[in-house]
């Protein structure tokens, strides 16, 4: 036997019995409880492209989230500057982040600015060409804060619908620039996904104005401290848009931060589905007070601007509880209940990407990629065989070889299998009998110069190494800058194209040199079949 | 089996003018291309907008869905039949929408079901958000860039052997480079200049297998560049992932060949510099074109039952592997003999 023979036959078969395991979970999904107890349970996980699902960027507009914080802090500096008895004449929000003061005097202004040190560590004040004018900003780390944990909520909400919502695996992650990525695996119900993870879903208690005219205020003359909001609703069965306004006062006496709960019931009366939500002790104090102090008033429910009902309060409401009801189908109202338990998204969110595929042309598209790949496969390893004979098949060996450790490969990092990967799949076995192509042609090339088999096998193998690894790191090297720069299914190509190169090096060079030497070295087989 | 007989004596440096005559012919027929259609038509992943595939029943033709379309909310867009004959698949492109993706779909289901009574299947929906749109693309040529960078400096360093020269290249080209961004230099202009730079730098500093080289990968990625934009095709992700795997198999290529210079140059007495190139050509001309044979044998078959998603991505490939292998032949090789003044062997 030759020299290190047996220790390269048992690093095959090591390698061979390792990926053999690692392609078990994959080709095999009922495992054994023995198994998922010592050896590897990853599986190669399919893309977005070949399962069906969704795959979004959403972008929070963190630039309302600011401006809420601001409100409140004009809220409080009003508070503070009556207390502390400084004489103001304005305070009004300037931009979305910053705040106009304007103080009677210099005493005053000087207090207010002792003030903000104080109390308002967050806040700087530059004057604006009046000294005392002042604009209230701020400070950059503030505001990166308040801006992350929009972010941090935004995520923890959106982790909590999906979840609510009941999806498989789902992968929820932050990115840069204030970007979420979503991706829904296999969701079939696209839409309401959708409809699900984009809602605000900020729930508020308003009151009607009632001193106030409807039709005065639509005319335009809206009184300081109300607004106009409607009733949009859409007949479930004929599809038509109605539209009801409402004047309503701006502040709003309750939030649905403090509902602890929100369940889908059923009208006996009408069979129609409607919400019922409870609220937290804090909720429940205040909402008994706001319907004691109003009863008879009527009190609007507004879902993302939208009202719902505005029922009048009959009397004193205590327990906490609360229902909204609105023509809803039953989904409508389930995906309501869902977005109130996991809460208010605290700034609105834009889709900026969507990639959506129907789970029908997911599975078409990866019939058809499995289909191709065979395909190719069996052409090329036909071929191989027609023009090396023995050797050829030695080669095909190498290429199932390969195949199995592209797909160990994946299951190994957890990686995904997209469509492009499939076509990197393919396109590997076209270039993985390089190798062995290389090898052999230098063979033939050698007993042409009149060696013997085993010194044209040795000197085959030998000047062609260097070669094969020359060349396959060119296209390995790209394969990196791919994975870098690609996402998705650009990175699914590239790690299969990666894969695909170092094992069919490994195979050429490696494997097929040690069954070549087996072959006619060990079994001293004469005539080399190339 | 033999397709190329060892006794192979092909003299393809003496046909070098001619070859180089229809290369340059090629080159300049991209770049009229180019002029002419006003650049490189790019899909909705570096442009930003709005791509449909639906699944209808047998029976409806582009028009039919695009007399729709003028009912709908979607403004200019283009129907584009899909996929394999007999399955009515229709691709709707739109630039960026004002209204959401989910109001576009209920649009065109409810149009749809209301002109013909019949429902539509939405198969596929891509939406990129032109800021997006911005972020791929700048992703992408940040891609292209680095790999032509990459490729440079391997290729000189591999080759020649002359690793402080190589160091000397790969500084320069690195220099140059973090200039440029920081001159606010656009990535597009920073990939132009960092394949000029890569070609002026191999002259001066006389790497001529490496310039051999870049000019073989330039030529190969211009050509198939032409062709894509030939058959109006559309750059997307996926198709620039395969120019790039274009750039990686035509350096691989090219280096089959060089290797077997080198070995011949080591080897054999002082010949001519042309003779030493033609007998390498010859003798690695059989493993060039069995291995381009079955990568394309592979492709085409993709090409073939894959779908229509991949399709570009194949066609890419297939016309990228075919430019390689004739460049790696025909241009590569032979260009090495007007790139050194001697003809004599001194490298």
């Amino acid at each position: 036997m030759r020299q290190g023979q047996a220790w390269r036959l048992l690093i095959i078969f090591a390698v061979l019995v390792a990926s053999l395991i690692y392609i078990t979970p994959t080709v095999n999904p009922d495992l054994p409880s023995w198994w998922e107890k010592i050896l590897p349970k990853k599986k190669v996980n399919l893309g977005l492209d070949l399962k069906g699902g969704i795959h979004m960027i959403l972008e929070a507009d963190v630039k309302k989230s600011l401006e809420a914080h601001m409100d409140g802090v004009a809220e409080e500096l009003r508070r503070e500057l009556k207390s502390e008895k400084i004489r103001f004449k304005t305070i009004s929000k300037k931009a979305y982040n910053s705040i106009e003061v304007g103080l009677e005097d210099e005493k005053d202004r000087i207090k207010f600015t002792d003030l903000l040190h104080k109390r308002f560590p967050d806040l700087s004040a530059s004057p604006q060409g009046d000294p005392n004018l002042l604009l209230v900003r701020l400070s950059p780390q503030a505001e990166d804060h308040i801006k992350g944990m929009a972010l941090d909520q935004a995520l923890e909400t959106i982790r909590n619908r999906i979840d609510q919502f009941g999806v498989a695996e789902p992968e929820i992650r932050r990115q840069e620039e204030g970007r979420i990525l979503v991706q829904l695996p296999g969701v079939q119900d696209v839409e309401r996904a959708k409809e699900i993870i984009g809602k605000t879903a900020l729930l508020e208690f308003k009151l009607v104005d009632e001193e106030h005219s409807l039709e005065e205020a639509l005319k335009g003359n809206v009184p300081p401290g109300s607004q106009i909001l409607y009733h949009v609703s859409k007949d479930p069965k004929t599809g038509q848009v109605t539209k009801i306004p409402y004047l309503l006062k701006k502040k709003a006496l309750l939030t649905g931060a403090h509902i602890i709960d929100a369940k889908v019931q059923i009208n006996q009366q009408y069979n129609e589905p409607y919400v019922t939500l409870t609220f937290d002790s804090v909720g429940a104090r205040l909402f008994e007070r706001i319907t004691e102090e109003n009863v008879h008033k009527r009190l609007a429910i507004i879902l993302d601007g939208n009202v719902y009902s505005a029922p009048v309060i009959q009397e004193k409401i205590s327990g906490g509880r609360a229902q909204i009801t609105g023509r809803f189908t039953m989904d409508e109202a389930k995906d309501l209940a869902i977005v109130l338990r996991a809460g208010a998204l605290p700034a609105p969110v834009n889709i900026v990407e969507e990639r959506t595929v129907g789970p029908s042309l997911g599975k078409d598209t990866i019939e058809a990629g499995i289909k191709a790949t065979l395909f190719a496969s069996l052409a090329v390893g036909l071929f191989m065989l027609l023009y090396y004979k023995l050797s050829g098949l030695i080669a095909d060996l190498m290429l199932v070889f390969d195949l199995i450790l592209i797909m160990a490969g994946l299951a190994f990092f957890g990686a995904t299998l997209t469509l492009p990967g499939i076509a990197g799949i393919a396109l590997t076995i076209g270039m993985a009998v390089d190798g062995n192509v290389l090898i052999y042609e230098r063979i033939r090339e050698e007993i042409r110069n009149g060696k013997t088999t085993m010194a044209a096998i040795d000197s085959g193998f030998g000047r062609a190494t260097i070669t094969i690894l020359d060349a396959n790191i060119t296209t390995l090297i790209v394969a990196l800058v791919l994975f870098q720069f690609g996402s998705g299914p650009v990175r699914g190509f590239a790690v299969t194209l990666s894969l695909g190169i170092i094992a069919s090096v490994f195979t050429a060079v490696f494997v097929a040199r040690v069954i070549f030497n087996l072959l006619y070295g060990n079994l001293k087989l004469k005539k080399l079949s190339i | 089996m033999e397709f190329i007989k060892p006794s192979i004596n092909i003299d393809f440096v003496g046909k070098i003018k001619v070859f180089l005559a229809i290369s340059s012919a090629l080159i300049l027929g991209t770049i009229v291309l180019l002029l002419a259609k006003g650049g490189i038509n790019y899909g909705i992943d570096f442009t930003g907008g709005l791509m449909i595939q639906i699944k209808t029943d047998s029976g409806t033709s582009v028009k039919d869905i695009q007399q729709i379309i003028q009912l709908t909310s979607l403004k200019e867009a283009t129907v584009q039949d899909f996929g394999d004959k007999g399955q009515k698949e229709f691709l709707i492109r739109a630039g960026a929408q004002d209204i959401t993706v989910s109001k576009i779909e209920e649009e065109l289901r409810s149009t749809f079901k209301e002109k013909t009574g019949r429902d539509i299947e939405i198969r596929r929906v891509e939406m990129v958000g032109p800021k997006i749109g911005e972020k791929l693309a700048r992703e992408g040529l940040l891609a292209v860039f680095f790999s032509i960078l990459f490729m440079a400096i391997y290729i000189s360093g591999r080759f020649e052997q002359r690793w402080i020269a190589s160091a000397i290249m790969a500084g320069a080209l690195g220099a140059a480079v973090y200039l440029a961004y920081n001159l606010g230099v656009s990535i597009k202009f920073m990939i132009i200049i960092a394949a000029i730079l890569s070609i002026l730098l191999s002259f001066f500093l006389r790497f001529n297998f490496s310039l051999g080289a870049i000019i073989a990968l330039i030529h190969d990625v211009t050509i198939t560049l032409g062709a894509f934009i030939l058959t109006n095709r559309e750059m997307n992700l996926p198709v620039l992932a395969a120019f790039l795997t274009i750039i990686g198999y035509s350096v691989n290529d090219t280096i089959i060949i060089y290797d077997r210079i080198r070995e011949n140059m080591r080897s054999g007495a002082k010949n001519d510099l042309s003779q030493v190139i033609n007998k390498s050509i010859n003798q690695t001309l059989s493993r060039t074109v069995l291995t381009s044979g079955t990568t394309l044998l592979a492709l085409v078959v993709l090409y073939l039952l894959g779908g229509g998603i991949i399709n570009d991505f194949c066609f890419a490939l297939i016309i990228g592997i075919i430019v390689g292998t004739y460049s790696s032949i025909y241009i590569a090789s032979p260009i090495l003999i007007f790139l050194t003044k001697s003809k004599v062997v001194k490298m």
